[in-house]
């Protein structure tokens, strides 16, 4: 096995915190909390570490000889130029996250614009990417929820049978979506089995 | 007093367990049964092949989940497809290219990268710049990689990890190119998004098979298996328990 010492660290890690969610043992659960505020400090500083390495790679497409990136440079600009604001002002000044959300809130609701428009255009066109009844199934359905979404069919509510469809009919999502995610979280417990047996590891070591 | 939760809990954990070092001890050549085609992974493959013959890159996107929340496996999955596509393409001109959205899934991207090419004994293959982080919120990581599947040669993207329905910008970026995209996701308004958008989407648990479709090991087809084994226990206890509320018993 290739270096044991970090998968003997791992997989013992991972059955503290496992047992510890298990079982209210007061000096597991102590040993827990530790270890997962150790996680959260460590993924605090993997995000900085990440960081730095988006502005390496912008700052190479910048410097590059060949393809130079100048929007790589305004990217480098406004980082520095949030950096050193939030550092100088700190990150809870009233003025400084206003002059951020003012330029982060607008721009990502252009982008969910732009998903919409996205998304539409590819409903439009998916019967030219996928055939057969599942294509069929998934657009009657989207359709027959956005009928039901809109209203219109509730407007005749006082009928008890149309009253009882609806309530039916509310209830299919509910029931896909929870075979979804039943599946979903036995693959997960999989997944992190894997890793607590040592077989999947995404750490070299 | 251990409530009846942590009993069935445990339970299903060490079932799960159980099966999966039974299976892979066992059953390495698959005797049971072999794995359902799939059309996605037969596409996939030839894709890897293509990309690989013509020079051209391979995109793998991890998603934005946080590590430490309850949906990071959908991520652990996307880093094991990450190593098994570096060791697939290691003979290509252009090695592949990973994005994420969180910090700790970019270092972890970028050692499962470095550990793949030095298993393949390739390691100045290894870059690190090759597996970045594009953004560190849902819609800042879709920004940061849609300019990387336009400007990067690349032919195949596998979109693997936890998104929002913002992911079909990204896929729809991909199809402007003409690229191939196979998604998986395990939030179901990605999987929805995915559907209209991609090449090829995975739904539901097609996540967590894709490394045993790309012959990652031994423990991944068995951890596939013990997968329906679970499943065939969980149906079995909803039937039960709807039995015994319809008896009114519980």
């Amino acid at each position: 096995m290739r270096a044991p010492v970090a998968t003997a660290i791992a997989i013992a890690t991972g059955l503290i915190v496992l047992l510890g969610y298990f079982i209210q043992l007061a000096v597991l659960q102590n040993i827990r909390a530790i270890l997962l505020g150790w996680g959260v400090t460590l993924a605090g500083v993997a995000t900085l570490i990440g960081i730095i390495n988006l502005i390496i790679t912008h700052w190479r497409r910048v410097t590059a000889i060949r393809n130079r990136d100048l929007l790589s440079a305004l990217l480098i600009v406004s980082f520095l130029l949030t950096i050193t604001a939030g550092l100088v002002l700190g990150p809870s000044d009233a003025q400084f996250q206003h002059v951020v959300t003012s330029i982060q809130v607008p721009i990502e609701a252009s982008l969910m614009a732009v998903l919409a428009v996205s998304l539409a255009y590819a409903s439009l066109r998916l019967f030219q990417k996928r055939k057969g009844l599942v294509a069929v199934v998934f657009v009657t359905s989207a359709l027959l929820f956005l009928l039901v979404i809109s209203g219109i069919p509730a407007s005749g509510s006082e009928n008890q049978f149309m009253a009882s469809v609806l309530s039916a009919i509310n209830q299919l999502p509910v029931a896909g979506a929870r075979g979804i995610l039943l599946g979903i979280a036995l693959g997960s417990l999989a997944t992190g089995l894997r890793i607590l047996m040592g077989t999947d590891r995404p750490y070299s070591g | 007093m251990i409530s009846f939760n942590t009993i069935a809990g445990l339970l299903v954990v060490l079932i799960g367990a159980a099966a999966i070092f039974l299976l892979a001890v066992f059953d390495r050549k698959q005797s049971t049964s072999p794995l359902r085609p799939i059309a996605g992974f037969q596409s996939l493959r030839r894709a890897i092949g293509l990309a690989v013959e013509d020079g051209k890159r391979l995109h793998v996107s991890i998603g934005s989940a946080n590590i430490l929340n309850p949906n990071s496996a959908s991520a652990l999955v996307g880093l094991s497809t990450l190593s098994r596509i570096a060791q697939l393409s290691m003979i290509s001109d252009r090695p592949p290219i990973a994005t994420s959205g969180e910090g700790s899934l970019a270092i972890l991207s970028q050692d499962t990268l470095r550990d793949a090419y030095r298993s393949g004994n390739a390691l100045e293959q290894y870059d690190p710049t090759r597996a970045r982080l594009a953004g560190v919120t849902p819609m800042s990581y879709i920004a940061g990689a849609i300019p990387i599947v336009h400007d990067e040669s690349i032919t195949a993207n596998l979109l693997v990890g936890s998104y929002g329905g913002e992911v079909a910008l990204l896929a729809d970026a991909i199809d402007q190119e003409n690229a191939f995209s196979l998604a998986a996701s395990d939030s179901l308004t990605a999987q929805a998004a995915m559907y209209a958008t991609a090449s090829e989407p995975l739904i539901g648990e097609e996540l967590f098979a894709i490394p045993a479709y790309l012959q990652a090991g031994p423990f991944y087809t068995a951890s596939l298996r013990a997968q329906d084994i679970l499943r065939w226990i969980v149906i079995a206890a909803i039937l039960v328990g709807s039995a015994l509320k319809l008896a009114a018993i519980i």
